[in-house]
C-alpha cells in the first residue's frame, strides 16, 4: 500500500469517534512510513455488521422481556456484548444456572444479593435491572 | 530511578507499540517494526473449535505478552512480569512501581476502557497499554494507539485488568529492570527472523501457522453451503475485522513486517532482506483484496456460493505466497 492509498473513510458507528490509527505504508521512495488513517471502508462495514447484529438480537430481546417470556438478565447480557458463558464466568455460576435465571418466574425469585450482583456486572442499579421491561423503562 | 519524563509515541499494534515506547523511556530507540520482528510477532492461526462471542477464532499475531519478552530477551533487557489473583495486590503493586517513576505495561481488555471509541469497545481481553503515573487520583495512560495521552478512573482500569473470559489477564503487569549496554542488533533480528518462519511453516497442525491459511480457505467456501446467509457473514465480518480492526496497521501485520524486514535490511546493509519486504508488501496488497472482496460480499448481504469460493482462492493465494516467502527466508545465511 502506498500513502496516497490510505484510505480516509470515517468510521461513522458511533457518535465521538475521532481516532485516528496508525497504519503502515510505503512512500514514494519506497520507503516504509507511519500514516493515519481515519478508519478503511471495508473495516468500518465488518464493524458495522458486528454492531448490527448486536443491536438485532437485542430488539429481539427486549421484546421478548416485554412481552414477559425472558427476564431481564439476557437483555442487559447481550447489551453488555456477553455470552452465556462469560457471564456465567462473571457471575460466579454454573451455565445452567445462569440460563434459568432468564426465566421470569426463577428471575422473580432470585435474592437480593444475586440481583445486586447481577447489576453490578452490568453497571446499572438493581432497580434498572428489576424494572427493565415493564412500562415504560 | 529515572526521571525523564513519559514520552508517548502513537504505535499501530498495543503490544509492540508497547515494547518501543517502555525501551524508548530507558534510552533504547528500537521502531514499533523493529520491536515487532524481534519478537517474532507474525503470525496466523485459525480455530474453528475456540469460538469467542459464538465466532471462530482468527488471529494474525503471535499471543499476547510475548513480543515483550522475546524484545526483552534479545536486546540483553531484564523485566520484572507479574499476574495476581487479587485485584486490591495487582493495584497496590502497580502503585508501586509507579511511585518510582518507571513506566509500567498493563494487559487489559478493551471493553473496560472508556477513553476508546465505543466502536472498538467488545470483550477483547489482550488489548496492551501502559500507565506511567498518577495524577488527581487517576491513572496517566499511554495507549500505544491513540494519538495522544488519557486518563483513567482506577475502578476502570480494575475491572480491565481482572476482566473474565478468554484469555483473562488477571492483573498481568510488566516494566522494565535493567538494561544493558551490549546489544547485537544483527542476532536480535536473525533470532527473530528465524522464529518467525519456524512458527509460520513448522507446526505440523492443520489450525497454526501458514497451514492455517488454508484451513480457513477451505472453511469459507463452506460457509454458504453449511452455515445460514446471517452467519455465514458474521464469520467472514470477524476475519476481516481480526485482519483490519485497529492495531494492524494494515493487512494483519503483514505491512508492520514488511516494514521491519526493510529497517533491518538497510542496518544490516542486505538486499535480501529489502527484496522480501518488496515481495511481503505485494503480498499484504493482496490480503487487503480479500478484506475488500470480503466486505463488498457482507455489503451485498447474500450469500452466493461463487463469491465464498472467489474469496477463498483470494486466501490461497495469499497464502501460497507466504509459503515461498518463509521457505526461502529460513534459508538465509547469516
Amino acid at each position: 500500500m502506498n500513502v496516497n492509498e490510505v484510505p480516509q473513510d470515517p468510521r461513522n458507528i458511533k457518535p465521538g469517534d475521532t481516532l485516528k490509527k496508525l497504519v503502515y505504508a510505503v512512500d514514494k521512495d519506497g520507503k516504509y512510513t507511519g500514516v493515519n488513517s481515519a478508519g478503511w471502508e471495508a473495516e468500518n462495514v465488518a464493524i458495522k455488521q458486528a454492531w448490527d447484529d448486536i443491536d438485532e438480537h437485542l430488539a429481539e430481546t427486549e421484546a421478548q422481556v416485554r412481552a414477559g417470556t425472558l427476564s431481564p438478565i439476557p437483555y442487559f447480557m447481550q447489551k453488555n456484548l456477553m455470552d452465556l458463558a462469560l457471564l456465567a464466568r462473571y457471575a460466579g455460576k454454573w451455565q445452567w444456572q445462569v440460563k434459568r435465571h432468564f426465566k421470569p418466574g426463577v428471575f422473580n425469585k432470585l435474592s437480593a444479593a444475586m440481583l445486586e450482583k447481577y447489576a453490578q456486572i452490568f453497571n446499572i442499579t438493581t432497580a434498572q435491572l428489576t424494572g427493565f421491561g415493564k412500562n415504560n423503562s | 530511578m529515572s526521571n525523564t519524563p513519559y514520552l508517548h509515541h502513537q504505535h499501530a499494534h498495543c503490544e509492540s507499540g508497547v515494547t518501543s515506547n517502555l525501551l524508548a523511556h530507558e534510552g533504547i530507540s528500537i521502531s514499533e517494526p523493529m520491536a515487532f520482528g524481534i519478537g517474532a510477532g507474525l503470525f496466523f492461526a485459525h480455530l474453528p473449535m475456540l469460538k469467542v462471542s459464538g465466532v471462530p477464532g482468527t488471529t494474525y499475531r503471535i499471543w499476547p505478552g510475548a513480543i515483550f519478552k522475546r524484545v526483552a530477551q534479545r536486546l540483553n533487557v531484564t523485566i520484572h512480569a507479574e499476574k495476581f489473583s487479587n485485584p486490591d495486590k495487582a493495584m497496590q503493586a502497580l502503585d508501586a512501581v509507579l511511585a518510582t517513576g518507571k513506566p509500567v505495561g498493563i494487559l487489559g481488555s478493551v471493553f473496560y476502557l472508556p477513553y476508546l471509541p465505543e466502536a472498538f469497545r467488545f470483550h477483547f481481553n489482550a488489548h496492551n497499554l501502559v500507565a506511567y503515573g498518577k495524577q488527581d487520583g487517576e491513572y496517566l495512560i499511554s495507549d500505544p494507539i491513540m494519538e495522544d495521552v488519557t486518563r483513567i478512573a482506577p475502578a476502570d482500569l480494575v475491572k480491565s485488568r481482572f476482566a473474565k473470559g478468554v484469555p483473562e489477564p488477571r492483573g498481568y503487569m510488566y516494566y522494565i529492570t535493567g538494561t544493558s549496554k551490549d546489544i547485537d542488533m544483527a542476532k536480535a533480528i536473525e533470532q527473530g527472523i528465524k522464529q518467525t518462519c519456524f512458527f509460520m511453516l513448522g507446526p505440523p497442525l492443520p489450525w497454526f501457522g501458514n497451514k492455517a491459511i488454508f484451513t480457513l480457505a477451505n472453511r469459507i467456501s463452506d460457509y454458504p453451503k453449511k452455515l445460514p446467509p446471517r452467519k455465514a457473514a458474521l464469520y467472514l465480518g470477524n476475519v476481516v475485522r481480526m485482519q483490519e480492526e485497529i492495531g494492524t496497521g494494515g493487512a494483519g501485520f503483514r505491512y508492520i513486517y514488511a516494514a521491519f524486514l526493510q529497517e533491518a535490511g538497510q542496518l544490516l546493509k542486505r538486499d535480501d532482506l529489502i527484496a522480501f519486504s518488496e515481495r511481503l508488501t505485494a503480498i499484504g496488497d493482496d490480503w487487503r483484496h480479500f478484506a475488500y472482496s470480503a466486505a463488498r460480499i457482507l455489503k451485498a448481504r447474500q450469500s452466493d456460493i461463487v463469491s465464498y469460493d472467489e474469496l477463498s482462492e483470494l486466501l490461497r493465494k495469499c497464502g501460497t505466497q507466504e509459503k515461498e516467502l518463509f521457505q526461502e527466508m529460513r534459508k538465509l545465511k547469516w
